[in-house]
């Protein structure tokens, strides 16, 4: 008799993946537990976002009240004023949506939905939340180092961010570049660990086409950045040498290319913003069809349009630049591309709004956010297609138009989507239910003064306001329409203030809230499938095994309206 | 929507604005369609004793056609854009027509720096004028630029002409317009190019063809 | 008959093997953007062979040979791994660390003389990419080092785990196909 031994790949893991952490160390701070780090890379966005959120409030009321003094910051100069949209722009992207939505949601969820154990690296996932956390750390010493924190945008473009003099500030910089070095090596570690999971550690049963939708869009996400970020990781090396080792990369006194420093951001920075959105959009994928009672509608089509999502992201990265200087001739080609890339997310929009149809809609918190994410990014695709056709580029580049759009379509997923998924799992998270009424009163406050904030913000690039200006009085033409910027101001304060019922309704329930059954929405995914929070290593004593898709709501094979995963039925194949 | 955008000025400012109002309307009409289909199911679909949602997967063909083929009408619209945009584009970009009105533009920290030929028509010659932040032109002619940086990236932004550029150090790039009505209108620099930025903003003033001569008079007197 | 029997480690090395292409696509891209970023300056600035006359092809070719070996010698550590061959892995391990190491100081080398003759990054565009292509590499094999160092103190437990040696081996040899590509770039064009 013959043994022959082989792998076999894709049979969850049986063996025990870690211990049981016992200490308060080694079970909060230093954990190995993709469900910790999870809610420790939530904690970190969040603690972020108050940073990000307090920089938009300096900012926003220096431009409604020129040259006043700012409560909580003072006098607000333009070197000053370069430091707060440069820091905003850079802490709320890589700090605040991409902690929250890939290293949060993504970690948590995706062992969980694929019925593993852990994630493919348990520590490596552990060093990635150091990492970032440690990004985080050089970034809040930039403020205090002399010369203050970077002002170059948070785009950093060159020669202004090339040369100390140029900004005035040196070391800042330095660190900037340096705590992006640091976060995109964290993200590439868990890129690479959400991947291998989800390639070697699905459940038995669980097909690629078995997964729920969040998940193909954290591994969309994943690749697209794994892929993306190399060309800026050089370009910041390449900056790096230009401010402190003499080159001249990017400065043309010296031989460079300012072009070259943009064609590398770019590269990187179209796809980015698919990173951060593609999760979100996946989070209101998940909850729509809970709260409608009814199959995600056209699923396969949104996994196919995702692929071509991810894959477009990488070729309209020029519509950026299209007044940049680089040769005209590159203008239609990258229109038409970008003009493309509408397509996939059109498909998922309707896609998303055929889910409602014929659906038996309930209208919890989650919901009500899924629902809000989808209006919000309806609008800011919509403002895409004006920034995305060369010559209407033309008198938008640049001014407040492009800041309404990259608000409607990022801000639309790290607010609506992450808040809808943060009302549906935090039971799951927490073993606690939020308080429905005050998720509601958080819910339509942030709906008005979301709107409030960016709408007008159309109207005032469209009249030529340009962006990154400390003060609008200073334009004549802007000066009639100041009283716009004031209105937006108020509502951006509304805007903060209104995450005040958030923050006590967190707080409260975690300590005192109802406590969470494990399925209390009567969902299909397999987290809903072990209590609320999980155990240790997810399952027990037995992993579980996967008979049917992630939708399985409302079956006609079925009493009740909903069917798990996991669940075996004895009926008809 | 149109109303916010400045005045036009400009001979090409009509084609972008026009395209601008084509691009209005079909992002209105996708806007009132979805927002309406939303709010539509939502009142319709909403949870109601007694009856279950329908079970539709949305992945046969007969089923996934409500999606794709709105899909496919939002790319052939998309791309009539992109047509329509091809012409505005070379317009704008492409080429000059040759003309006796001719400027150097220079973005730096923190003003334009525009250098006038002078009656002799050439650069570098002794009746060459440079003024800071004051860009004259005569109305109805083309007027060909020649724009670059003296240190960081600024961009030259002529809104009521509908004009946008780069400006960029060690390079120089060439662009055109034509004022069709005298006025004075402004010039902000559209490119965060340090703690001057807010407030660079230069004067566009379009001469009639009386008060232009006038100017050239004043400004060479001896020629 | 056969019985199919699965490794306990079978499907940890398969994780660490994908894991560790992701990781190698991801710097593919790093370098690859140098890469393209050099040659599209290059295409666009002319008298960068002159400049590259000052570059020694021979030391360079040496270094060549020096890296191709070290991949060869990482292989046959990774064989003796999976033939829980100890003292196999110890020696080649050991073999390909010094391989590296002599790399690095010959870069060194090569970096001091230019120094020397007031040749520095900032000196000319073609050096501005020289430093950085080469210095960037020059790190990764550093780390390469480190790591297969840690490998060789472990080796007992490396024995155990031959995809871990494998997954360090993977590494080792994009380091080196880097290099070949970078060699051409820099030295021969």
């Amino acid at each position: 008799m013959t043994v022959s031994v082989q792998e076999v790949p894709g049979v969850g893991s049986e063996e025990p993946v870690h211990q049981e952490p016992t200490g308060f160390w080694r079970r909060y701070i230093f954990s190995v537990d993709h469900k910790m780090i999870g809610r420790q890379y939530l904690l970190l966005s969040a603690a972020m976002a108050l940073v990000g959120g307090f920089l938009a409030y300096g900012l926003r009321w220096q431009l409604a009240f020129p040259d006043t003094w700012v409560p909580g910051l003072g006098f607000i100069g333009p070197e000053t004023y370069n430091v707060l949209i440069t820091m905003h722009g850079t802490t709320m992207v890589f700090f605040v949506a991409m902690p929250m939505l890939l290293g949060g949601f993504g970690n948590f969820l995706i062992p969980l939905m694929i019925g593993a154990r852990d994630m493919a690296f348990p520590r490596l996932n552990m060093l990635s939340f150091w990492t970032i956390f440690t990004g985080s750390l050089v970034l809040l010493a930039s403020y205090v180092v002399p010369g203050g924190a970077a002002a170059g945008g948070w785009t950093g473009y060159a020669p202004l961010s090339a040369r100390p003099i140029y900004t005035g500030v040196n070391w800042g910089l330095n660190l900037w570049l340096l705590a992006h070095a640091i976060e995109f090596a964290s993200f590439l570690m868990g890129g690479v660990n959400f991947l291998t999971t989800a390639m070697t550690m699905r459940a038995p049963g669980m097909t690629f086409f078995r997964l729920p939708l969040i998940v193909w869009q954290e591994l969309t996400a994943a690749v697209v950045f794994l892929l993306s970020v190399g060309p800026l990781i050089a370009g910041a090396v390449m900056l790096l040498m230009d401010r402190i080792a003499g080159t001249s990369f990017f400065v043309p006194a010296g031989g460079g290319d300012p072009l070259l420093w943009q064609h590398l951001f770019w590269f990187f920075g179209h796809p980015e913003v698919y990173v951060v959105l593609l999760p979100a959009a996946g989070l209101a994928c998940e909850v729509l069809p809970v709260f409608c009672r009814k199959p995600l509608f056209g699923y396969r089509w949104i996994v196919y349009s995702t692929f071509a999502a991810g894959i477009l992201s990488f070729i309209v990265w020029a519509h950026h630049m299209f007044v940049s200087g680089m040769d005209p001739r590159l203008a239609m080609p990258f229109s038409i591309t970008t003009i493309l890339i509408s397509v996939p997310f059109a498909i998922m929009v309707f896609a998303m709004i055929a889910t409602l149809w014929g659906g038996s809609i309930r209208f919890a918190t989650p919901m009500l956010f899924a629902l809000g994410f989808l209006a919000m990014f309806i609008c800011g695709g919509l403002t895409g297609i004006f920034n995305g056709s060369a010559p209407a580029n033309i008198p938008l580049h640049g001014t407040y138009f492009i800041v309404a759009h990259f608000h409607y379509t990022l801000l639309s997923g790290v607010f609506f989507g992450g808040f809808a998924g943060l009302y549906f799992w935090f039971p799951k998270m927490f073993g606690r239910m939020l308080n429905e009424r005050l998720g509601k009163v958080h819910f339509w406050l942030t709906l008005i003064a979301f709107n409030a904030t960016f709408f007008p913000m159309h109207f005032l690039g469209l009249a030529g306001m340009v962006r990154r200006i400390s003060n609008p009085l200073q334009y004549p033409s802007l000066e009639p329409l100041q009283a716009v910027n004031v209105f937006i101001t108020l509502s951006a304060i509304g805007l903060i203030l209104a995450q005040v019922p958030f923050a006590f309704n967190i707080v409260r329930s975690l300590r005192a809230g109802e406590p969470a059954p494990a399925n209390p929405w009567e969902a299909t995914t397999l987290e809903w499938s072990t209590a609320s929070p999980p155990p240790h290593d997810n399952w027990g004593e037995t992993a579980p095994a996967v008979y049917r898709w992630a939708y399985e709501y409302s079956s006609p094979d079925a009493g009740e309206d909903w069917l798990p995963q996991d669940r075996l039925l004895a009926l008809k194949p | 929507m149109m109303r916010w955008l400045p005045e036009n000025i400009s001979t090409y400012g009509g084609d972008i604005d026009a395209l601008l109002s084509l691009i209005y309307s079909l992002t209105v009409f996708w806007f009132f369609l979805t927002l309406g289909l939303i709010g539509l199911f939502l009142f319709l679909y909403r949870r109601r004793d007694g009856r279950r949602a329908a079970y539709v997967r949305g992945e046969r063909p007969a089923e996934a056609a409500w999606i794709l083929i709105p899909a496919a009408i939002v790319l052939v619209l998309d791309l009539w854009i992109d047509h329509r945009g091809a012409d505005a584009w070379a317009k704008v970009k492409g080429h000059i027509a040759p003309t006796a009105y001719r400027v150097r533009v220079t973005g730096k920290q923190f003003n334009w720096e525009f250098l006038y030929p002078g009656p002799d028509g050439k650069f570098g010659t002794p009746d060459d004028l440079q003024l800071d932040n004051e860009l004259h032109v005569p109305v109805n002619q083309v007027v060909h630029g020649t724009l670059t940086s003296k240190d960081v990236i600024h961009n030259f932004f002529l809104p009521n002409v509908r004009f946008k550029q780069d400006a960029l150090p060690g390079r120089e790039v060439e662009f055109w317009f034509q004022a069709t009505k005298p006025g004075k209108y402004e010039i902000p620099c559209a490119e965060l190019c340090g703690f001057g930025h807010s407030g660079m903003n230069g004067t566009l003033i379009v001469h009639t063809p009386e008060d232009y001569q006038q100017w050239v008079k004043e400004r060479w007197p001896s020629q | 008959m056969e019985a199919i029997a699965t490794l306990p480690g079978a499907a940890a090395a398969h994780r660490g093997k994908v894991g560790i292409w992701w990781f190698l696509a991801s710097e593919i891209m790093v370098f690859g953007g140098l890469i393209a970023s050099y040659i599209i300056s290059r295409m666009g600035g002319p008298g960068w062979e002159a400049e590259a006359h000052h570059l020694s092809v021979p030391l360079a070719s040496l270094n060549t040979l020096i890296l191709l070996t070290s991949s060869l010698t990482m292989v046959l550590a990774c064989a003796a791994a999976e033939r829980r061959d100890l003292g196999g892995v110890r020696t080649y391990l050991l073999c390909t660390i010094v391989l590296g190491l002599a790399f690095l100081g010959i870069k060194a080398f090569e970096y001091s003389g230019k120094i020397a003759a007031g040749i520095l990054p900032g000196s000319a565009p073609f050096w501005s990419f020289y430093y950085t292509m080469t210095g960037l590499h020059g790190l990764h094999v550093l780390a390469g080092i480190v790591v297969n160092t840690l490998f060789f103190l472990g080796a007992a437990k490396v024995v155990r785990h031959p995809h871990r040696v494998e997954m360090g081996g993977l590494y080792w040899h994009f380091v080196d196909v880097v290099w070949i590509f970078l060699f051409p770039l820099l030295y021969l064009a």
